[in-house]
């Protein structure tokens, strides 16, 4: 089962490796990892995507939470919560024509950002499964290239900030 | 923060630091990254630097002087070679929680990547056996970068913590700010427990029948054996501790079972696995404890007192989890008790166990035995001495036949089973504890691990016991190898091939003997700790092809013990 966790992380050279090796280290799977800044200032947050059940995710975030440089880990799992992720995808333009892709690119509401003679290059934004349904429509075509940002994901409604003292959870 | 407005340069404002977190014994070995902080620490007068001859040893050391002292151990060493040959000290203390920070030296800020002379990313190889590690970029943050070093080490679940100093800012100046109070947003320990789950446990142990406190190395680490002894003692409670938890608890008591595990008591494992209540303290359901996790205590409800949260529910499942300072939490639970269980029962059965099969060895036969040695060496120190022992068959050994009375007298590697650690730790603890014997107990194969320590200890005359248990085996793989792998001893027999212990010893001026004779063991271990003005060496040249028994083969469970010798052929 695919789960998603949010991490507050101290921006500081290092921080990310912490993560990944903690990853490595203890067997856990990591399906894609993103980082970048917040609205506070040293303040990153990555988004996790790992695959277990509930107890191996418990296990993660444990150990997400023992980092020193760690500030809140917050899993996703089973919250109401926004993912989106962002995907470029370069298609042959031998087998298809500049009409067809944009049509297929309305379809998802993508845009095309780059285009020569023999390629044309989209891109689309959306919940992982949407990019996965583009990629799947795409492939016959032929993909020449692909890059796939990895889930950014933030939690609906209430807004969660870090309070002044904050103690892990019992 | 107070400011002094002088500038000074990062070696003076590292040893400032050293001075203000009460620092006075440091372990190192000087290299080209670290000169500038060498010659500083030639007129440094507040602490004393002892000098090792390989880096590893600093490491150990540093072990050995955190566990006898609870203070944190300080190490000192270059870059490159030297980082590396700490390392697993390092692992060693992360498997084990043991406080010690090691500075290494870099090489200058602008070299770092380039591949430059003794550089070796040491802060990468760290990263996965340290609680946490810094790389320093800025003079400016060296201050607050130790303070952070020492707070992180010595508090929560303790820990190794690298500190890594490039050449340039050693040698670069700033004003020097000490920061009184250290805060880390992401790192806040829990020192006080739940105060309801802590009341449940309570009225647990007074509703049942058949309790067991299963106690590990944080009760010692948290200085909770008064509150402990306070617990068992109202309430009358059977104790069982791990490798790291004895000591803990007075291994002389009549409520001590002795060590559980693989090579536990007999009736301690039987307690697992009929208690209806385990009370985990400070322990980590480590697999040399639990052997198969499914059958591990299976009729009790389980408790687990732990600092570490990420200790809860990682190898077995606990029923009543308490995230907090095991000392808080014990000293709670003994104000919570209501109600004393009433337990006799119970102890009969614990009684009978422990008749049906105590702990024995073969004798008589006029050839010498390790536990017979250890046996003796408990009587002569009536548990008092600080034993370090390394890592095979005489480590279970001492753990089955030494009763340690005390806390922090109990020093070995547990979780990463480092051969070699016995002779440097003994040195760390010897500069630690100077009331109490150190005796370092290895067997012939761990001995020469770290043989090269044996200069330190006569250099500094360190009254250490070096007790060199010699079967001429391998004997914790020898004894794998008899009863799990066909008796194919495969490379662990070094009769052939080890060297003269007692040459070896007086090599490096140190007084050395040497025995085969069991009758000879009084009169040697009264000779060595007659002498105390530098270390002595005993070597016992026991019987090759003795096993540590019972034991539990790994993964298995309390059903599958072997408690003698039977034909090998059985034993499966």
């Amino acid at each position: 089962m695919t789960q998603v966790i949010s991490v507050l992380i101290e921006n500081h050279f290092g921080a990310f490796d912490r993560v990944a090796t903690m990853f490595s280290g203890k067997g856990f799977n990591l399906k894609s990892i993103t980082i970048g800044e917040t609205e506070i200032a040293n303040v990153s947050r990555m988004t996790i995507v790992t695959e277990g059940e509930g107890k191996d995710i418990d296990k993660v975030v444990k150990q997400l939470n023992r980092l020193v440089d760690t500030i809140k880990v917050i899993d996703l799992s089973n919250t109401n919560h926004v993912e989106r992720e962002l995907a470029l995808i370069r298609i042959d333009l031998q087998n298809t024509s500049l009409d067809e892709m944009k049509n297929v690119c309305d379809v998802f509401r993508g845009n095309v950002v780059d285009i020569n003679n023999k390629s044309i290059m989209l891109e689309i934004t959306g919940p992982p499964e949407k990019i996965d349904a583009v990629v799947n429509v795409l492939m016959p075509f032929g993909i020449l290239e692909m890059a796939r940002s990895g889930n950014v994901a933030l939690r609906r409604g209430e807004q969660l900030k870090i309070k002044k003292k904050e103690y892990p959870s019992n | 923060m107070k400011t002094n407005n002088v500038m000074l340069s990062g070696a003076d404002i590292f040893f400032e630091c050293l001075k203000r977190e009460g620092v006075d014994t440091i372990f190192g070995y000087p290299g080209g990254a670290v000169l500038k902080l060498y010659e500083k620490l030639y007129d440094v007068d507040f602490l004393q630097h002892i000098l090792v001859r390989h880096e590893q040893g600093a490491a150990h050391m540093a072990e050995g002087y955190a566990k006898a002292t609870g203070k944190v151990g300080v190490v000192l060493v270059t870059s490159g070679p030297g980082a590396t040959n700490t390392v697993t000290g390092i692992a060693d203390a992360y498997m084990d929680s043991v406080p010690i920070v090691v500075f290494t030296g870099q090489v200058p800020s602008h070299l770092i990547g380039n591949d430059a002379f003794q550089e070796a990313d040491i802060i990468g190889i760290t990263r996965p056996i340290t609680k946490h590690n810094f790389l320093v970029r800025e003079v400016n943050e060296l201050a607050l970068t130790i303070r952070k070093a020492f707070h992180i080490a010595s508090t929560g679940r303790p820990g190794p913590v690298v500190v890594d100093l490039p050449k340039d800012i050693i040698a670069s100046e700033c004003e020097f700010v000490y920061p009184d109070d250290v805060e880390i947003r992401g790192y806040r320990p829990v020192y006080r427990g739940h105060s309801n789950q802590i009341k449940k446990a309570a009225e647990l142990i007074s509703n049942s029948k058949k309790p067991l406190l299963y106690v590990g190395g944080g009760v010692v680490m948290s200085g909770g054996s008064r509150e402990l002894s306070l617990l068992v003692q109202e309430n009358n409670l059977p104790v069982t501790m791990t490798l790291q938890g004895l000591g803990a608890f007075p291994g002389t008591d009549e409520h001590s079972l002795g060590m559980l595990g693989m090579h536990g008591t007999y009736w301690a494992n039987q307690a697992v696995q009929n208690c209806d209540l385990l009370i985990s303290l400070g322990a980590r359901f480590d697999d040399r404890v639990t052997g198969n996790t499914d059958s591990f205590a299976p009729s009790a409800f389980k408790v687990h007192v732990d600092i570490d949260p990420a200790s809860i529910d990682k190898n077995v499942v606990v029923d009543l989890p308490i995230v907090g300072d095991v000392k808080h939490v014990l000293a709670e639970l003994v104000a919570e008790i209501q109600k004393h269980p009433e337990i006799e029962e119970w102890w009969e059965s614990i009684y009978r166990w422990k008749d049906e099969c105590p702990l024995s060895y073969d004798g008589g036969d006029g050839r010498l035995r390790t536990e017979f040695v250890i046996e003796k060496l408990s009587e002569k120190t009536k548990g008092e001495a600080v034993v370090v022992t390394d890592v095979g068959q005489h480590q279970m050994w001492t753990a089955q036949y030494y009763k340690f009375n005390h806390p922090r007298s109990n020093i070995t590697s547990g979780g990463l089973g480092t051969m070699g650690f016995s002779v440097p730790a003994s040195i760390g603890a010897a500069f630690g504890i100077k009331d109490r014997p150190i005796v370092s107990v290895s067997g012939d194969g761990g001995f020469q691990m770290n043989i090269q320590e044996l200069i330190t200890a006569a250099a500094y005359k360190l009254p250490i016991k070096f007790i060199v248990i010699n079967n001429s085996f391998l004997g914790m793989v020898r004894q794998w190898q008899e009863l799990f792998h066909s008796e194919k001893f495969s490379f662990t027999d070094l009769g052939q091939s080890n060297p003269d212990f007692v040459k070896v010893g007086e090599a490096f001026g140190i007084k050395s003997f040497s025995t085969d004779n069991p009758k000879e063991v009084d009169g040697l271990l009264d000779k060595v700790f007659a002498y105390n003005e530098g270390p002595s060496l005993v070597e016992f040249k026991v019987v090759k092809e003795d096993m540590v028994f019972p034991i539990i083969p790994s993964g298995k469970s309390v059903a599958d013990m072997i408690v003698k010798r039977l034909n090998p052929k059985n034993m499966l």
